[in-house]
């Protein structure tokens, strides 16, 4: 049912954890519907230096974040806001049809973690 | 090192002995049961022996046996076949909440044919309580169903009480038995039903095949016209290997049902115990093997695990060779966490952390102390990865979970 490439970060997720005194922080999910992605970004010099996130949901769930944080690492905010959730299902080697839901929790939890860097820069 | 199958409710691997029994009647036993000559009349008697057989599982007599292609048409062809039948005595019928899809589904179906269905909730341990079915039923109440004991929780409902309550009403009753046999003795006469469903894939039988019991002057619809197979109840030219091979594990079944409940009961609440003492912030679902062991189906521990996720965990046991299974949202196709758990006062996000581990007779206790020993770390892992490894916090309520694509 899942590629290679996906088991490979479902089984060994990348960036997993919180940064501390992130820059932006992206929550999207609930835990009552199986899934919750939290994704920290660091910004530095307008682009994203790191990313690391927290999920509760299912192997394409975890991997999605996985993927979604090695992606974003050294793009531009612009870039990184106009990741699409086929971007990130394309780069696992596809998903299964009902769950690309995940795919698009992941790009909404980092774009929630764009807008709150956002938010912060202006309220600066 | 091969795999650790722990998901006997899913399905069981086919006896040898069954698969034996079966060969013939792909080859040259190739008979159809309705033709005069001697191949298919060797073909009707084999039928007729396997007829048989199944009765002697579940105490009936043979004529009250009609083959099905599965549990879940034997389901579908009780409540239809029978509410539709007994249109005289109501359209009003009842069924649990811890019924299987297909209780359920043709229930739902009725319900827009016109009938009036009840769903009877259950307490925390899955058990539908006898006081309200006695509040439920009315005279118009023509068909009641429960299910005997639940793959998923392993719940043995009170089936003998309810379906006193649905004699003394007038009302028929059924119960779908696909969990149950093979773990627990089955004889129609003590439950007091008049019908029952099968399926032989759960008794280490071939999948294809299952049957209805049907109490003797019954009167019943097909849900298949046709030709005058099974007595006119059920048209279609006969599994032959498939019937054949539920006689035969239904045999086997009933020599071997005190040993494999023995043994069943006992890696059960092995590998209960086991994980309960080493992983914290794990429930047992159901009742519990200490205060409600004759509520408990053998072979069948479940558990709810919190803050994280149930498919999470089954790919995280696949990795260690261990198959088990999970009533969560996501492990579903239809992404919707197990109704049974809902209905059991079982919150949303703890129930997307569901894991069944369902023992058959080809495990061992050895078996079991693996996936007593594999458990926690996989819990561990994911829980290193939750964002709620720390509790649930405030969990917000928002609309009905439909995933946006």
């Amino acid at each position: 049912m899942y590629s290679e490439k996906l088991m490979d970060h479902f089984t060994n997720p990348r960036n997993v954890g919180e940064i501390q005194e992130a820059d932006g922080t992206g929550e999207e999910g609930n835990p009552t519907c199986g899934d919750v992605m939290k994704i920290t970004i660091k910004v530095e010099n307008g682009r994203i230096a790191d990313a690391k996130f927290r999920t509760f949901g299912c192997g394409a769930a975890i991997a999605v974040s996985s993927m979604v944080t090695e992606m974003v690492k050294g793009k531009t905010l612009e870039e990184a806001m106009s990741i699409t959730k086929e971007a990130v299902a394309d780069a696992l080697g596809g998903l299964p049809p009902q769950k690309m839901h995940c795919s698009n929790l992941g790009a909404d939890a980092l774009r929630l973690a764009i807008e709150d860097y956002k938010k912060k820069g202006t309220a600066k | 090192m091969g795999a650790r199958y722990f998901d006997y409710m899913a399905t069981n691997p086919l006896r040898p002995e069954v698969l034996e029994a079966m060969l013939p009647f792909f080859k040259e036993r190739y008979g159809n049961p309705l033709s005069l000559y001697e191949l298919g009349q060797n073909a009707r008697a084999a039928i007729e022996e396997a007829r048989w057989k199944v009765a002697q599982l579940i105490g009936a007599r043979p004529q009250e046996i009609i083959f099905t292609s599965s549990g879940a048409e034997a389901n579908n062809f009780a409540l239809k076949g029978l509410a539709n039948a007994h249109t005289k005595k109501g359209k009003h019928i009842i069924v649990s909440k811890m019924e299987h899809h297909s209780i359920l589904n043709p229930a739902r179906a009725l319900e827009k044919e016109g009938f009036a269905v009840t769903y009877l909730s259950v307490d925390k341990h899955g058990l539908v309580d006898p006081s309200a079915l006695e509040k439920a039923i009315t005279p118009e109440t023509s068909l009641v169903s429960v299910i005997h004991a639940s793959p998923e929780v392993g719940t043995i409902e009170p089936v003998k009480e309810l379906a006193a309550i649905a004699k003394k009403n007038g009302s028929l009753f059924h119960t779908d038995c696909v969990a149950s046999a093979g773990y627990l003795p089955l004889d129609v006469e003590d439950l007091g039903v008049d019908a029952l469903s099968l399926s032989a894939h759960e008794f280490y039988g071939p999948k294809g095949a299952g049957a209805l019991y049907l109490r003797g002057g019954t009167r019943i619809i097909p849900l298949i016209y046709g030709g005058i197979q099974e007595s006119g109840r059920r048209a279609g030219t006969e599994n032959i290997p498939a019937i054949v091979g539920m006689g035969k594990a239904a045999e086997l079944t009933k020599a071997e049902l005190p040993e494999r409940a023995r043994k069943l009961t006992e890696m059960r609440d092995r590998l209960i115990k086991g994980v309960l003492e080493k992983t914290e912030n794990v429930y047992l679902t159901g009742p519990s093997p200490e205060s409600g062991a004759e509520r408990r189906l053998p072979g069948l521990a479940s558990f709810c695990v919190e803050f994280i996720e149930g498919e999470a965990m089954l790919l995280m046991l696949i990795a260690k060779g261990i198959y088990a299974a999970s009533g969560s949202a996501c492990s579903s196709k239809a992404l919707k966490a197990s109704p049974v758990l809902l209905t059991m006062g079982i919150s949303a996000q703890l129930a997307q952390g569901s894991i069944v581990f369902s023992l058959g007779m080809e495990n061992t206790m050895e078996d079991v102390e693996y996936a007593i020993g594999e458990f926690p770390a996989a819990v561990k892992r994911l829980r290193e990865i939750s964002p709620y490894a720390g509790g649930w916090g405030k969990v917000k309520e928002t609309d009905p979970c439909i995933p946006k694509n």
